[in-house]
């Protein structure tokens, strides 16, 4: 049996439509559903879920509720801890991206199939009238290249700044009062900040979507999303692969987030890096809560990395070694030679974020293996299906769009 | 020892330690009506414990919550005519708003006018909803 829970009948559709494509595909399998109104989310009692979901009544709870209300809710589905219990959040209102830690397979699947139709027709008119604003407080020229491509290519025109030294910011204005200010002018923001947590703050002041295009150290969903894109793309699939993470894996970000959202994945993680550079501990431990298998080692050779489907290079910067002399002893170990894919397996390829400076070597340019350029390339597709996601576009809106261009 | 209470608050079970901690946060140097600070009193509970009797005093649930930051499994008793109108054992909320500061430089919350917020991990770690960093109770600062 399904229950769905929401507040009123237009959240309803909307959570219908947009967020569980996969519903009707479950209402058809559930032998009753029912659509339940309820404005006291109180009445939700640990109790009452646990009660009904104990004696056989529900096995799966759709909920699509206010953001706040979402937050009450997500506290009670902690204190039952009942596992097998299924219940799906749709956030609604604002539908912003801040995190995709929390995106279930479902939902990444739903991205990844978007992504893939936009790589297919990437040029279309689907946001003409829209304006989607570019907000980055701290410069980043490749994601926002990026993001301003993926709007122009879809027909949207594009407001913003890249240097926020020739802004308000910098005459003290707050970030808040930005957000609101540009919230006047654009359908969507994406933002770029250099403190940690900025875009969370930033979507609660706005009810206008903004997508997280990094703040500080802490998140940068379009950039997992890629990755996880390219990984899909390449293999095929995101279930059972050998995954093998090198270099600087201690403040590297994009290696954090790919570790965590790869984690429903059954994968099996090779964290390659010198000791000063390791995998933080915490990561460690959250593989061994989520019973994710991993191994660790500190040699980079071409026996070592024979068995890899994915080989994701990061650079070793220097300005991290508090030690020069043990940055010049490991900085040359790291480097992946074109001599060293010899024994590696048909489908393995070579991710990088990019920037690369001297951790993959030219002559790996031309090898089969490498996918760098092209996974920069899947950062395009991956960013018009977030920018269209949270502007409440659908997979089948995008499936049935008559605004191909070319 | 003193006379007893008309209105107002007992705080019990405060680790002798701590007294002068919750002393100070509660301003008492300014407060105007009786108030009464003992340390070091037997306790079968706890040994040595600490007390405090405020005349006049009703704390709100923010001030609870500051209490709970500071020190955990505290006892509360409100007194009205002279009769315990209330008493709980003070426990950490699940949710902090604008109680704590996020020891994180680079978190948001301590480079905007904004109310932070933590979640309750366990008994003794808080995180940041912000940053999402985690900190531990005995090194928590308050706002």
């Amino acid at each position: 049996m399904l229950f769905v829970l929401t507040s009123n009948l237009t959240l309803f559709r909307q959570s219908y439509n947009v967020i569980f494509p996969s519903l009707t595909k479950i209402m058809h399998n559930a032998s009753f559903f029912y659509i339940f109104f309820c404005t006291f989310v109180r009445f939700l009692s640990t109790f009452w879920l646990s009660f009904l979901f104990q004696y056989g009544y529900v096995n799966h709870i759709e909920v699509a509720y206010e953001k706040t209300t979402i937050r009450k809710l997500k506290k009670i589905q902690n204190r039952i801890d009942i596992q097998e219990l299924k219940v799906s959040f749709a956030i609604m209102g604002n539908r912003s991206i801040v995190s995709i830690a929390d995106y279930g397979k479902e939902k990444i699947q739903y991205l990844l199939d978007m992504a893939t139709e936009f790589e297919a027709h990437p040029n279309r008119q689907l946001l003409k009238g829209k304006v989607v604003a570019t907000l980055f407080f701290e410069p980043s020229t490749r994601t926002r290249l990026s993001f301003e491509t993926a709007a122009n290519r879809l027909g949207a025109r594009v407001i913003g700044f890249t240097d926020p030294k020739a802004t308000s910011s910098s005459k003290g204005e707050t970030l808040k009062d930005t957000i609101k200010m540009v919230s006047n002018y654009a359908d969507v923001i994406v933002m770029r900040h250099s403190l940690e947590g900025a875009a969370l703050y930033a979507s609660e002041v706005t009810d206008v979507p903004i997508i997280n295009a990094g703040d500080g150290s802490n998140l940068h969903p379009s950039q997992t999303m890629l990755d996880l894109y390219s990984i899909y793309k390449t293999q095929g699939t995101l279930e059972n692969l050998n995954i093998y993470m090198v270099g600087d894996l201690k403040y590297g970000r994009t290696v954090h987030s790919l570790l965590m959202s790869m984690r429903r994945y059954n994968p099996t993680f090779h964290f390659i890096a010198p000791k000063e550079l390791e995998m933080p501990e915490e990561y460690k431990l959250y593989c061994q809560q989520m019973g994710i298998r991993y191994v660790e080692q500190q040699d980079f050779t071409e026996d070592t990395i024979a068995d890899a489907d994915i080989l994701y290079m990061t650079r070793v910067q220097r300005e991290r070694f508090t030690d020069l002399m043990e940055y010049e002893r490991v900085k040359d170990a790291y480097i992946l030679k074109a001599d060293m894919l010899g024994k590696c397996k048909e489908n393995m390829k070579i991710l990088h974020p990019l920037p690369r400076v001297n951790e993959i070597e030219y002559d790996v340019d031309d090898s089969k293996h490498a996918y760098y350029f092209e996974q920069a390339q899947n950062g395009l597709y991956a960013r018009e299906a977030l920018i269209c996601d949270v502007l409440g576009i659908t997979l089948e809106d995008i499936k049935n769009d008559k605004t191909i261009i070319g | 020892m003193v006379a007893a209470l008309e209105n107002g608050s007992v705080i019990d079970h405060i680790p002798t330690d701590k007294l002068f901690t919750i002393v100070q946060l509660l301003d008492l140097e300014k407060f105007k009506e009786e108030v009464v600070i003992a340390n070091n009193l037997e306790s079968q509970v706890m040994g040595r414990k600490g007390l405090i009797k405020i005349s006049g005093k009703f704390f709100s649930e923010a001030e609870i919550s500051k209490l709970a930051v500071v020190c955990p499994n505290i006892r509360l008793t409100v007194i009205k005519d002279y009769k315990v109108a209330e008493k709980r054992e003070v426990t950490l909320p699940e949710e902090l708003t604008n109680i704590v500061k996020c020891a994180n430089p680079v978190c948001i919350t301590n480079n905007e006018p904004m109310k932070t917020v933590f979640y309750r991990k366990d008994s003794d770690t808080l995180k940041c909803r912000y940053c999402g960093k985690e900190q531990n109770l005995k090194d928590i600062k308050l706002k």
